[in-house]
Order: structure tokens, then C-alpha cells, then sequence
């Protein structure tokens, strides 16, 4: 397989969940605005610097308000990293490598984007919101599921798969990492509505707050949460289940190519740290030092991989 | 303009229809027109989901846009297709010789058949293949010869696009259409497949390999990359062929041999089908500033150690003077008469030529020597006093710069309009594979036609769409 071609899957499945990922951020923020507008600005702000686009967004406006946000995360075409400047480079990608996709996968991929140029073309209304989100959602969800229906199980598909749970461990520990000061346990906040907001936004945010409350109840508790969407295998969108996948890929890349490369020992590296983990030694250690060291390691994993199978000239 | 008669392909010139549409004519007929509507709108969404969407360059925000697809097909009988595969293959077999004799001891020019200088100051002949030989002794693997017709049995040769023609993917992806719209078409009619072009077309290029190369040779196909307007045709291509689809960044040279870049590391390519012109193949040799090709490509072909698809230098075989001395050409090489017919073709470079075209503008089509895509030529039949006379400007300052033929009277096809059936002129470009032992060639081929009433221009750039095109058996 070309190289170009491998890294125009990982792209394209990078910016495929990178898409829902911001679907989800602002459909919790929205929620809190309706819910609770008085800490709204302040939710706002910290779903801007979990998108890693505060500096981006602050060149255009001067403060943190709904309209302004939304419009910026969902549509704006300064913003590299809004749903549709992603959803355009995974197309743009897909085309590239459309003879490393199957016709379902590549028409999921083309239907998103004629769907999305078409409803972002304007501002969404407050009205449209909602059925705006659930589309980005399903129609990425739609793509990975012609992945998995239909693609054979090879090194394509693993690229792909490797695409996906970078993007998604990077998006989850981002989430943890912009709040994580309010997981800690501090005498001041434990306990208050305020709190709640906050759990719950995070939960929302990796679509988790019902597997949360089937799991563990309704009382959430802040080392519970941490637990659970770092260390919990079971979560889909924890950081432990994406470096589980993640190896597993680099594994069959591994066996299938007969070669080992500096990008798999950066793995298990990875892999290790999460299966001796416990969430005490985490908060011992200190969360925030614990999430800035696990997403500079995810992105180095990310270029490492993008090295040792010649992405790029 | 009106005054003439034009002969249609499905009613002939006395509103009877001919024999090759008469089952089609019958089904439609039956056809409720609301149907066919929804079909026509739900054939545009198939491409359009696809993603056959070619981009315009003029426009510009390079929009991707579609070229319309008209869902009545173009019907030859076997019969006809017969003559013209005869009289495509005589031709192309006369295009390679040409070829092989121009960048070797040129005997044509040494028997005067054709006049040096337009060899010698043709900006298509290319110096860097003198001497080269091609392996296999093939320069043209892909031919799209451009067909048009006036009578029952007048077809004549247009253009042969002998460079790097595009266009078959929509002979493959309208026929499927076709298949998914109205299979019960192809059960009344006994329609020759095209289906299996991709197959041969790899297997066309492999048979061409050099010697190097080893039992299964490495083929690929290289493009400009997904900005460029055939972009999709080469995904198709590759994709249909599972050979790996390239671009100059994917490619360097490694050990005297072009190489792909893959996640194991280099792959010696064996052929290279590439969709970049010659100017842009190898910046060291050609353009240096182009980034679409491999530096070193021409070292390695000129020490036979890959393939090129089609051979550098075959504009020199489709260049518009040329054109002109093409049934000397067939002549020369075959021993035979030309089977299909040449456009009369006044070289504006001769004097007693332009003295009539320029008498004549009214009446002729006027093209650039070396344009193509229908930019930069004048219908006198359909321009505007206005247009002749800024034309006549641009032909006299540079006379060697155009050719100019009589209008001919395209044949017509009906197309699916609001109001019904309605003639449209068309053209018909098939295409024909060259290998070693053999020459393919895929039964009817890509018809275009001018979707605007009276137009004759049938290029996608401007207005054009396409059809599929049926060779019946028997």
C-alpha cells in the first residue's frame, strides 16, 4: 500500500470522529445554556479550548457567547479545525484514497459532505441546532459503519482504525484536561449544583452519562468519572479502550508486515502505563500532569506512526 | 443555418425509424414521460453520489460540477460497428508506425510525403525520443479516436487523441447506469458489454512492459492529483484495475528504476499509465518547475527500465497540421486506402489557403493547431459578424497557428426533454487499446452531445453531455 494512501485513511477517520466529537461538545454546551445561563459564558469558553481552537476563536471575537461559538465550531472556514473544514479535509482525503475504500464507505463519506455543505452553507438557527448535530453525528456514524460492514480486514483498515482512537483519545483527555480542576476533590466545590453541571457536560460530551448512571448510580463522583473514562475498558471513548484498540492495530500492522518499528514500542509503552493504573495513583500523581503527559505521548504515537510508514516523502 | 438537413441517427432524414432504434422507440413509446422524469433526476443523484463530478477550470471557485447525462442511448448496428472498428484499427495501426518512423529514420519525411517543417518546427515533436524505443515498440496504449457522422455510412476522423484521452470512464459508469435504470432494455436488446474494459486495459499494459520486469509486472497509474478535472476517471481507472493510483510525490527514482513509495518502503513500478502531460513528466528533462512529475523519469525510460502509457512525444501523431496529412499517413504505413474518412482541412499556413479561408469565414470552423476542448475555435455558421471579424484579426496575425475545415452536418440523436424526444448533434469517441500482438477495441465508446439546440459543440466544458452508446449484435 502506498504510503500516502495510508495516511489518507488515518486522516480521514481522524477527521470523520473529530467531527462528531465537536457535535458533542456543543450539544452539551447548548444544553447548559438552555438549562443553566448563568455559568453559560464560562462553559463556552472551556468547549472553545477543548476544540484546541481558543487562539483561532479569540482572533475573531472578544468573548465567549453561544452564537458566536457555535457558529465558529460548526462552520467557519478560518477555524482549520471547524465541522466543516474537517468534514471537507476527509473528503478531500477519501477522494485521495478512494481506491483504498470500498463504494459504500466512499459514498457514507461523499453523502456527509453533500449533506453538511448543504446545511452549513448558512448560520444554524437555535431551531436547527439540534437536527444538525444528530446529522453530523449519524453521518459519521454512518462511515464507520460501511468501515466495518464492508472493508476488508487489512492493513487499510487498520490505518483507519488507528485514525480513529488517536483522534478520540486526544478528544477525550482534552475534555478531562479542560475541567479537570473541578474532578478534583476540593471542600470548596464538592457536592453543589455547580458541580453537576460540570460532571454531567463531561459525560455528555463522550455520549456517556447513561452507561455512567447504569454503571454506577446516579451519585457521580469525581474519582468515579476520572475512572471511568480513563481507565474503564468497557467505555468505547475511554483512554484505556482507544490504546487497547490502538495496539491491537499496531499488533496485526506488526505481524502482517513482518515488521517491528519505533512506533509500536511507543505504544505498549502506552498500553502498559493504562493496565498498571489505578485512578488513586492518578490523582496522587496529579490528574492535569497525567492528562498533559498522555496527550503530548498520543500525538508524538500519532507522528511516530506517520514516520515509520512513510505517510509522507 | 436552418435550411439544412441533418441526418438523425434514430429516424434517418424521413421521420422513419431505422432499424437499430426499433425496440427502443417501441418501449418508449410506451413509457409514461413522469417516469422518465424521476429516472433522469435519479440518474444525476447516482453521479452525483458517485462522485463523477469533473472541475472547471475558468470558474473561479473550482466547483465541482456534473456532466449531464441524457438517458436515451445511442444505437449503432452491428453492421456499422463493424466498418468502424475496421477503419479505427487501420488507423491507430498507421498513428504507431508513424510514430516509431518519425523518431527513427523518418522515411516519410525522405519520401516527401510529408514536408519537414512540420515536423521540424512542430512544438509536438519531441527531440528527447529520438532514438527511443518505446517497449514493445508501442507509443500509443490508449487511443480516443473522435468520430462524427452526416449519413448512414459517412463517418468521418476528427481528432486522434493520441496523448492521454479521457472520457472512458463515462462509457463504463453510464452504462451501468443504464443497467440499474432500465435493465429491461438490456433484455430486449442484445447490447455488446463494455464492461470489461478495465480488465483489458490492464491487461493491455502489462503485455507492454519493459524487460525487466518481472512475471506479473507493477502497473499504476499516475495523476495530477484531485484537483484535476479527470481526477475521477483516474480513481476509476486504478480503482477497476486494483493497481495503485500515484502522484509525482509518491514516485522517485531508486536503483535506476521509478519507485512508489509504500509502507514497506520503495516498489519499482513496471508501467506507468500517466494522466500528466509530457511537459510536466520530468522536471529535469521538461519544465522544471513541475511538481506533478518524477525527476529522472526519461533517464529510466530511455535506459528501458519502465513503461510509459502513453509514449512522450505522441502529440506530434494528434496535432491538428498533422491531421491534414492523415490519409497519406494510413497510406504510407499500410499500403492501404484509409477506411474512414479525413475532414478537408485547409492549412492556414499555406498561402493559397488562407486566402480562401479568410474569404470563407462565414462558413468554416476555424481551430487552433494545438488547442483543444473546444476553446479558441470559431463556427463561422454560429458567430456573430462581430466574432468573424475579431477572428480574422487573430488568424492573421498568426496564420500557422490554425487550421480551418467546412461545418460539417452533424448527425443528430434524440435527447430527453421536457417537451419529449429532441435531436441534438453528437459526436462518438471509442477507444481502442495497442499492445504488442494486438489491438482492443471496446464496442461503442463515449458518445457526447451539444444538449443546446442547433449547437455543435459537444465538449464538456461547454455545455456537453453524454450518452450511453450501444453496439447491438449480430
Amino acid at each position: 500500500m502506498l504510503g500516502k494512501t495510508a495516511g489518507g485513511l488515518y486522516w480521514l477517520f481522524r477527521y470523520m470522529e473529530r467531527s462528531e466529537n465537536l457535535a458533542r461538545l456543543i450539544s452539551a454546551g447548548q444544553r447548559i445554556a438552555l438549562t443553566r445561563s448563568s455559568t453559560a459564558p464560562d462553559e463556552w469558553e472551556s468547549i472553545v479550548a477543548t476544540a484546541g481552537v481558543r487562539e483561532a476563536y479569540l482572533e475573531k471575537y472578544d468573548a465567549f457567547e453561544g452564537p458566536s461559538v457555535i457558529d465558529f465550531i460548526l462552520r467557519d472556514k478560518d477555524n482549520l479545525s471547524s465541522v466543516m473544514s474537517v468534514i471537507e479535509a476527509a473528503r478531500n482525503n477519501a477522494r485521495t484514497v478512494r481506491t483504498a475504500l470500498t463504494r459504500e464507505v466512499w459514498e457514507a463519506v461523499n453523502e456527509c459532505w453533500m449533506l453538511l455543505k448543504d446545511a452549513l452553507a448558512r448560520r444554524v438557527s437555535d431551531r436547527d441546532l439540534p437536527q444538525v448535530l444528530a446529522m453530523i453525528r449519524q453521518r459519521s456514524a454512518f462511515v464507520r459503519g460501511a468501515l466495518h460492514g464492508t472493508m476488508v480486514r487489512n492493513d487499510s483498515y487498520d490505518f483507519a482504525r488507528i485514525g480513529t482512537f488517536i483522534e478520540r483519545a486526544d478528544s477525550t483527555a482534552r475534555i478531562l484536561d479542560v475541567k479537570y480542576y473541578v474532578l478534583l476533590p476540593s471542600a470548596h466545590h464538592v457536592g453543589t449544583s455547580i458541580d453537576n453541571v460540570h460532571w454531567e457536560t463531561i459525560l455528555r460530551s463522550v455520549s456517556a452519562d447513561g452507561s455512567f448512571r447504569y454503571l454506577h448510580g446516579a451519585e457521580a463522583r469525581p474519582r468515579l468519572i476520572a475512572d471511568f473514562l480513563i481507565l474503564d475498558r468497557r467505555l468505547p471513548r475511554s483512554l484505556a479502550f482507544c490504546y487497547s484498540k490502538i495496539g491491537d492495530n499496531l499488533s496485526y500492522l506488526e505481524s502482517d508486515y513482518g515488521m517491528r518499528l519505533p512506533c509500536h514500542d511507543l505504544s505498549d509503552e502506552v498500553c502498559e502505563r493504562f493496565r498498571n493504573a489505578t485512578i488513586d495513583m492518578v490523582f496522587e500523581k496529579g490528574l492535569h500532569e497525567f492528562l498533559q503527559r498522555f496527550i503530548q505521548d498520543n500525538n508524538r504515537l500519532g507522528q511516530q506512526i506517520e514516520a515509520d510508514y512513510r505517510f509522507t516523502g | 443555418m436552418s435550411e439544412r438537413v441533418f441526418f438523425d441517427e434514430m429516424r434517418g432524414t424521413t421521420d422513419t425509424v431505422r432499424p437499430p432504434y426499433a425496440d427502443y422507440n417501441d418501449w418508449f413509446d410506451a413509457e409514461d414521460p413522469k417516469r422518465l422524469r424521476r429516472k433522469a433526476a435519479e440518474a444525476e443523484n447516482l453521479f452525483r453520489l458517485t462522485g463523477i463530478t469533473f472541475n472547471v477550470y475558468a470558474e473561479a471557485e473550482a466547483q465541482e460540477r456534473l456532466i449531464p447525462f441524457d438517458i436515451v442511448p445511442r444505437v449503432l448496428s452491428g453492421r456499422e460497428w463493424a466498418r468502424l472498428s475496421a477503419g479505427i484499427e487501420q488507423r491507430v495501426r498507421a498513428v504507431n508506425a508513424f510514430l516509431y518512423d518519425i523518431y527513427h529514420r523518418q522515411e516519410i519525411l525522405r519520401a516527401g510525403r510529408i514536408p519537414i517543417e512540420m515536423i521540424a518546427k512542430n512544438d509536438a515533436f519531441l527531440p528527447e525520443m529520438i532514438g527511443v524505443m518505446p517497449p514493445g515498440q508501442v507509443y500509443t496504449h490508449i487511443v480516443g479516436t473522435d468520430l462524427v457522422r452526416t449519413g448512414p455510412d459517412d463517418f468521418y476522423v476528427l481528432e486522434d487523441n493520441a496523448r492521454t484521452p479521457s472520457g472512458v470512464s463515462y462509457m463504463l459508469e453510464n452504462r451501468e447506469t443504464m443497467l440499474q435504470m432500465f435493465p429491461e432494455l438490456f433484455i430486449k436488446n442484445r447490447v455488446r458489454p463494455v464492461n470489461n474494459y478495465p480488465k483489458l486495459l490492464r491487461r493491455s499494459l502489462s503485455a507492454c512492459a519493459p524487460e525487466v520486469a518481472g512475471e506479473q509486472p507493477v502497473v499504476a497509474v499516475l495523476t495530477p492529483g484531485i484537483h484535476n478535472s479527470a481526477y475521477y476517471e483516474h480513481s476509476f481507472l486504478a480503482d477497476q484495475m486494483g493497481v495503485e493510483l500515484v502522484e509525482g510525490h509518491d514516485l522517485k527514482v531508486v536503483d535506476g528504476r521509478v519507485a512508489m513509495r509504500t509502507t514497506r518502503g520503495y516498489q519499482a513500478i513496471d508501467v506507468l499509465y500517466r494522466r500528466v502531460d509530457d511537459d510536466y513528466l520530468d522536471p529535469l528533462t521538461f519544465r522544471p518547475d513541475s511538481l506533478l512529475g518524477v525527476p529522472g523519469i526519461m533517464d529510466v525510460y530511455r535506459a528501458g527500465g519502465i513503461t510509459i502509457a502513453n509514449a512522450p512525444g505522441t502529440g506530434i501523431a494528434d496535432d491538428k497540421a498533422i491531421y491534414s496529412y492523415m490519409p497519406d499517413i494510413v497510406e504510407f504505413y499500410t499500403g492501404e486506402k484509409a477506411i474512414l474518412k479525413n475532414v478537408p482541412t485547409w492549412r492556414c499556413s499555406e498561402k493559397d489557403a488562407l486566402a480562401y479561408v479568410l474569404d470563407n469565414l462565414a462558413d468554416l470552423v476555424v481551430k487552433e493547431v494545438h488547442g483543444s476542448g473546444g476553446y479558441g475555435m470559431l463556427v463561422g455558421p454560429a458567430a456573430s459578424k462581430k466574432e468573424i471579424a475579431a477572428f480574422r484579426e487573430k488568424l492573421m496575425a498568426k496564420p500557422d497557428n490554425y487550421i480551418a475545415q467546412p461545418t460539417l452536418s452533424l448527425s443528430t440523436v434524440p435527447i430527453f426533454t421536457k417537451a419529449g424526444l429532441a435531436p441534438r448533434h453528437v459526436d462518438l469517441r471509442p477507444f481502442a487499446l495497442v499492445s504488442p500482438q494486438r489491438i482492443d477495441l471496446t464496442p461503442g465508446g463515449l458518445t457526447r452531445v451539444a444538449l443546446k439546440e442547433g449547437s455543435l459543440v459537444v465538449n464538456s466544458s461547454q455545455g456537453g453531455g453524454t450518452k450511453d452508446t450501444w453496439v447491438l449484435e449480430g
